[in-house]
């Protein structure tokens, strides 16, 4: 039995991904995350902890990035080229294009705005760029002679990805983040019934049904209207790839609708950038919007234009998308700041906050923030309680007075989708990550209750081993084949042919053959094992009477046999040959010489015992 | 293995392979010379066709004068254009399992074959393949639609009359098969059966076959395609190119190791380097402008068009054509432009770089954008209120026959100031310009045609060594215009097979293994022996499963345990149900041991003679015989079963089983 390893790096929590497969000899490195709610040296996976003091590069086969989002691929520069890998990462040209653009952005949040040191530059994103192998979906690349991936559409956001990760019969398949269901902008995501060992599935939403989408759409739109109508804000922030998009073609095709007339805006030319990429790799998105391309790209929008900082203090109703989503940093962080303390205002968050943000601080219900700020903002709401601070390191108290809403528009799939990928894929075993370990649970019974598989939740740094049990492919001679298929025309149920051959192994090669041309190949003889009874029969008659009767009684029997009486007096059953002789002292008695070679081992046998219990007294 | 061909054409092929149980269908080309031998067919009342005379016998019959009118001293059928397809007879379509497309120029009989002779199987093609293939079909018919013609000429098909006319009609085959062009419903009918599919995507075919489509390098989207067994491989090229131009470059290491090369769509104009040719357009086209003439490129909406338009856009400033006005017309102008920018993914690596950055991957956005490059679905309509002159008009279709292109022909072709400029490589442009005759306007023929030339064939063949090549026959000999260029053929050893239409060939292989799978528990059960060093055999014996061409072996099921209550005791009554088979032996059974052996099993009168060809070793006591040589051993016993199988196990010990 051969094995498979799993060792999630980071993932149990919606921090990053970064899981090490070991699969036939094989170590595949599945994502490499970054954690937003960490600003020290844990915001990267432990890498140490793949090769104690090898290289990367000799250890790793290759390292697949499933999507854009950086707690997916966030660390990548800091792996490959501040701890040093240098072997092929693997990722879909969408997120090849749109990867280092995210990467950089961060980069300068944290570099030149924060002052962090420690952190990779433009010129190693550009590095690692370099060793990213673009890939299209269902193609087969062969990483290695043995090893080969597949990818998958995904969903989730454009480009996003599930892989799967072959060597010989044994097969892995890692989802990343997914969704099971089509919205405005991606399908949704498939996969064939591959039937892998494995199954690594995130597991985000593992309890959640949720309710449907339209439901969910109809209230965000309700929310925002309202809001605007009382000449409140909206902001929204997201990243700048994915959601955004979704929640402008919502808002653009809302807006046009109602005829609405307060400004949309998007911040940062990233996001103005975004939308080129969506109508570039437009293949990648959904159906509908492939199809009416060419008359209309959704992408390009009417009612949506570029924000600019001064905005954010005129007065009247506006919807702001910013980023980073999670207002942990940057210009949606910034916009809170200023808007936070109106109660007309409103935040919507539409996708998961991480620990540590402050996303996620008022998404738990926390009404007054501590914040650190380099400057000291002039407005009166907020409060400064720190003023000893040794490093100029002001905590600010602010106070959200603004409404905080929740809509869950990130496109993971939830518990039903999960289930329904499962159903699609048929894996033997299951692998949660990337989520809460008390939902994971809870979804791991309902897996193993449906699908009657094993399911596993591995902690961070945790290996799990999974046993696998692969037939062996071999080559098998067509004269064998054709043989066996030729003489089991009609399989029998009851009676299942049984076919002989020889397995012969040589340098890892596996051939069957028939047994002759195994001794053949090898140069050997046959050793020929011949058996001659001589049974006595009781028979006054003549010889050739005897004969006649055993013949006779032979074919009485061996109705299903080929029995056949020879011009010169033998009888042949198959292959076996009966001869009678006269006893030479008495003549009441003949002398039956049996004879066969040991391949008619059970018939000369048979047929022995069956003469020696004479012959059945009426014969006519 | 076998392949059926259907098409006579080697650049727009239509072949069958029949591989191990799949019928697999390369190609769907549509030979659309055939439409030279008709009459435009003109957008607007054109007095000069409709006042052609019609052609009378040289007996001066006129039964065919209303069907045939002669131009210039040739003859055309005045008569909607019609379409020689591939052969529907030479074997029956509807068990075609599978059809693979390799770039869309061969596509454009698609639907005739799919729709028209029961085929209930799917279709293989790239996105970009189906897209564009979908344009130009759509293109097709429209320009074959907008123009209703009330005539519909058959008269002359007659095998008796076709006799009588001259040539190229007289000679021009299988017009009995000639169809009209086929209705949107069925393009969109065709187009749904197909299955889009990725660069190195295997697909199984029914567990037998794989097949995958490779980059060949000619057209956005195109591939080749490889389609094997796990022992055999056959490798169908099909419209490849070496050229960098924007699509993704050729997939030649995949096309290695390959029983059997299928190569079709080369080159239509060997001698023609395109380099030069697109260099001779550009200065052609500023002359003709600079000379205040109008310039017309009768052109497919993709393909090369994207390719000059890159070449014009880096051209036009230098050449001081900045005001000269360029039109793109095709009911798919528009949609051919946008969808050239939407592949990023099937284009070239620089092509890929610029979508990364994020930029539109072909200039023509920005010949657009700055109003320099202006499209319009036809001559009606926008074009007819902008259009300023001179100018340069992108027109279909290339056959000259229909399309908007022939009302240009019609406009222009008076004045020699104006000038048409042939790239497209599939028509003659003599012909094609025949029933325009007599032409003031200047005639330019700059065939760009990017896929393979011999020199490129020859390279690729000794990279990737078949063991088979087969092509049409048209490659074996140099073209019949210059038979003295015995470099224009294919030249490879050994001398490759080749087709033509309606033929059926046999291709050479040798099969000899098959893949088994043999289940965990099975190979558990297995007991491997060290014959030679480096080499293990173990017998098998197993249950053959066979389903959807898998064949996995399995454990024998145990023998149902006869309940030990029910204990039978006439065992020997039952016969032996079915046969199991013993293993072979092998080895030579050493005497003196053997004696010793049979010694250790009590038998003490153990008596050995020595024989010409090995031994005898006699047991006196029980009448038994044992003759022993050097391949053979023979037992002679009374109907003694104990001792028989006692003296059986004792031989076997020494022999080696398979």
């Amino acid at each position: 039995a051969e094995n498979e390893q799993v060792s999630p790096l980071q993932n149990l929590d919606v921090g990053r991904s970064c899981i090490l497969v070991s699969i036939a000899g094989k170590n595949v490195m599945l994502d490499c995350g970054m954690h937003m709610g960490y600003n020290d040296d844990r915001r990267f996976p432990d890498f140490s902890y793949i090769t104690q003091n090898g290289r990367l590069t000799d250890f790793l086969d290759c390292v697949i990035i499933s999507h854009f989002h950086l707690d997916h691929c966030g660390a990548l520069p800091y792996f490959s080229e501040m701890v040093g890998y240098d072997g092929p990462i693997y990722m879909t040209h969408p997120t090849k294009a749109i990867c280092p653009i995210l990467l950089e952005d961060y980069r300068k949040i944290t570099v030149d705005k924060k002052g962090e040191t420690n952190f990779f530059t433009s010129q190693m994103i550009k590095d690692c760029m370099k060793k990213v192998v673009a890939v299209h979906l269902h193609q087969t690349v062969q990483v290695d002679e043995e090893l080969e991936i597949k990818a998958y559409y995904a969903g989730h956001v454009l480009g996003a990805a599930m892989f799967q990760i072959k060597v010989g019969c044994e097969s892995v398949v890692y989802t990343g983040d997914y969704n099971m269901t089509p919205d405005r902008h991606l399908g949704a995501a498939w996969i064939d019934k591959c039937r892998p060992d494995l199954l690594i599935t995130e597991s985000t939403y593992a309890t959640t049904i949720r309710d449907s989408k339209r439901c969910r759409e109809r209230d965000f739109l309700k929310k925002v209207h309202e809001t605007v109508e009382r000449g409140g804000k909206v902001l929204i922030p997201v990243f700048a790839l994915g959601r955004a998009q979704e929640l402008c073609i919502l808002l653009e095709t809302f807006w046009e609708r109602m005829n609405l007339k307060a400004p949309i805006y998007f911040s940062t030319g990233l996001t103005e950038k975004a939308n080129h990429y969506y109508k570039l790799f437009i293949t990648w998105t959904n159906q509908k919007i492939r199809k009416t391309f060419v008359q209309r790209n959704m992408f390009e929008f009417k009612h949506i234009k570029a924000f600019d900082r001064a905005f954010a203090d005129n007065p009247g109703p506006m919807v702001v998308f910013a980023t980073p989503g999670m207002l942990h940093a940057g210009q949606s962080l910034q916009i809170f700041r200023k808007w936070a303390g109106n109660e007309k205002n409103m935040v919507i968050m539409p996708g998961y906050c991480v620990q540590g943000t402050v996303g996620h601080k008022i998404l738990s219900g926390q009404r007054k923030l501590e914040m650190e700020g380099r400057q000291i903002v002039s407005s009166p709401k907020w409060l400064l309680i720190d003023k000893a601070c040794a490093f100029h390191l002001l905590l600010l108290q602010l106070e959200v007075k603004m409404q905080v809403e929740y809509m869950s528009f990130s496109a993971h799939a939830d518990a039903k989708g999960i289930m329904q990928l499962i159903r699609q894929a048929e894996p033997r075993n299951v692998l949660l990550v990337h989520g809460e370990a008390k939902k994971m649970e809870f979804l791991k019974q309902k897996i193993e209750q449906e699908f009657h598989v094993s399911c596993y939740m591995p902690a961070n740094g945790e290996t799990t081993t999974i046993f696998t049990n692969p037939s062996i492919p071999v080559d098998i001679s067509l004269g064998l084949l054709k043989r066996e298929t030729a003489i089991g025309l009609l399989p029998d149920v009851k009676k299942p042919k049984l076919m002989h051959g020889t397995l012969i192994m040589k340098d890892n090669s596996f051939r069957l053959v028939s047994p002759e041309q195994a001794l053949k190949e090898l140069g050997l003889a046959e050793h020929q094992l011949r058996f001659t009874c001589r049974v006595h029969i009781q028979d006054p008659r003549k010889e050739h009477e005897t004969v006649l009767r055993v013949y006779n009684h032979l074919k009485g029997v061996l109705k299903d046999y080929s029995v056949q009486h020879l011009p010169d007096g033998s009888i042949t059953v198959e292959s076996i040959l009966i001869q009678a002789t006269a006893h030479s002292e008495d003549q009441g008695t003949k002398v039956l010489l049996v004879s066969w070679t040991y391949q008619d081992e059970e018939l000369g046998s048979y047929l022995t015992s069956l003469l020696k219990k004479g012959l059945p007294q009426s014969t006519s | 293995m076998k392949l059926y061909c259907l098409s006579g054409h080697p650049t727009l092929p239509c072949n069958v392979l029949k591989f191990k149980s799949t019928t697999i269908m390369l190609d769907c080309g549509l030979d659309m010379t055939s439409t030279l031998n008709f009459l435009p067919l003109p957008l607007v009342q054109s007095p000069r066709l409709s006042k052609l005379p019609g052609w009378v016998l040289k007996d001066g019959s006129t039964f065919l004068d209303k069907e045939l009118k002669e131009c210039s001293g040739h003859v055309f059928v005045d008569s909607v254009p019609e379409f020689c397809l591939p052969e529907t007879e030479l074997l029956d379509l509807s068990t075609v399992d599978v059809i693979l497309i390799s770039n869309y120029h061969c596509m454009m009989a698609l639907p005739y074959i799919t729709e028209y002779t029961g085929f209930t199987g799917t279709v293989y093609a790239t996105e970009p393949t189906v897209q564009i293939g979908r344009l130009l079909m759509e293109e097709l018919v429209n320009s074959i639609e907008r123009v209703p013609k009330a005539q519909s000429a058959s008269m002359w098909k007659n095998k008796e009359v076709q006799r009588l006319l001259p040539a190229p009609l007289k000679d021009a085959v299988e017009v009995s098969m000639w169809r009209k062009c086929y209705t949107m419903p069925e393009v969109n009918a065709a187009l749904s059966k197909i299955q889009l599919v990725g660069y190195s995507q295997k697909i199984e075919l029914f567990g037998a076959v794989q097949v995958t489509p490779l980059s060949s390098g000619y057209a956005l989207g195109s591939s080749n395609w490889i389609i094997q067994s796990h022992y055999e491989k056959v490798s169908y090229v099909s419209g490849s190119s070496l050229l960098t131009t924007h699509p993704q470059p050729m997939d030649q290491a995949s096309l290695k190791n390959s029983d059997v090369l299928i190569l079709t769509g080369l080159t239509q104009i060997p001698t023609a380097n395109p380099d030069g040719m697109v260099g001779e357009f550009c200065s052609n086209l500023a002359m003709t402008v600079r000379n205040g003439g109008n310039v017309l490129v009768p052109c497919y909406p993709s393909g090369v068009i994207y390719d000059l338009l890159e070449c014009l856009y880096q051209y036009i400033d230098s050449a001081g054509l900045s005001n000269v006005p360029f039109y793109f017309i095709s009911p798919v102008a528009n949609s051919s432009l946008e969808f050239s920018q939407i592949f990023a993914e099937w284009l070239c690596h620089n092509k890929q770089t610029k979508v990364y950055l994020p930029e539109p991957p072909f200039p023509h956005a920005e010949l657009i954008q700055t109003n320099k490059l202006k499209h319009y679905p036809s001559i009606h309509g926008d074009f007819s209120n902008d259009f300023k002159q001179p100018c340069v008009v992108f027109t279909g279709h290339p056959s000259l026959r229909f399309g908007d292109v022939v009302h240009f022909m019609e406009l222009w072709g008076k004045s020699s100031l104006n000038t048409v400029i042939f790239t497209e490589p599939d028509f003659s442009y003599l012909d094609a310009l025949a029933p325009y005759q007599p032409l003031a306007m200047k005639c330019v023929y700059c065939p760009i045609d990017t896929r393979l030339n011999f020199i490129q064939v020859s390279k690729l063949l000794k990279e990737v060594q078949p063991l088979h090549v087969v092509c049409p026959e048209q490659y074996t000999q140099p073209p019949p215009t210059q038979s003295h260029r015995t470099d224009l053929m294919i030249d490879c050893q050994p001398p490759p097979m080749s087709y033509r239409r309606a033929e059926v060939l046999t291709l050479p292989y040798k099969r000899r293994y098959e893949k088994i799978e043999i289940m965990p528990e099975l190979a558990d059960s297995l007991v491997p022996l060290e014959i030679k060093p480096g080499i293990s055999l173990a017998t098998v014996s197993a249950v053959l499963h066979t389903k959807d061409n898998k064949h996995v072996l399995q454990l024998p099921p145990k023998p149902p345990q006869p309940p030990a209550s029910k204990k039978r005791k006439r065992v020997s009554e039952d016969v032996p149900e079915c046969k199991p088979l013993k293993p072979l032996l092998s080895g030579s059974i050493p005497v003196e041991q053997f004696v010793q052996t049979l010694e250790k099993h009590g038998f003490s009168d153990v008596k050995v003679e020595d024989t010409a060809k090995g031994h005898i070793v006699l047991l006196q006591e029980a009448e038994t015989l044992i003759q022993i040589e050097e391949d053979s051993t023979h037992i002679i016993c009374d109907n003694d079963e104990p001792l028989r199988v006692k003296l059986r196990d004792l031989v076997l010990k020494f022999l080696q089983k398979f």
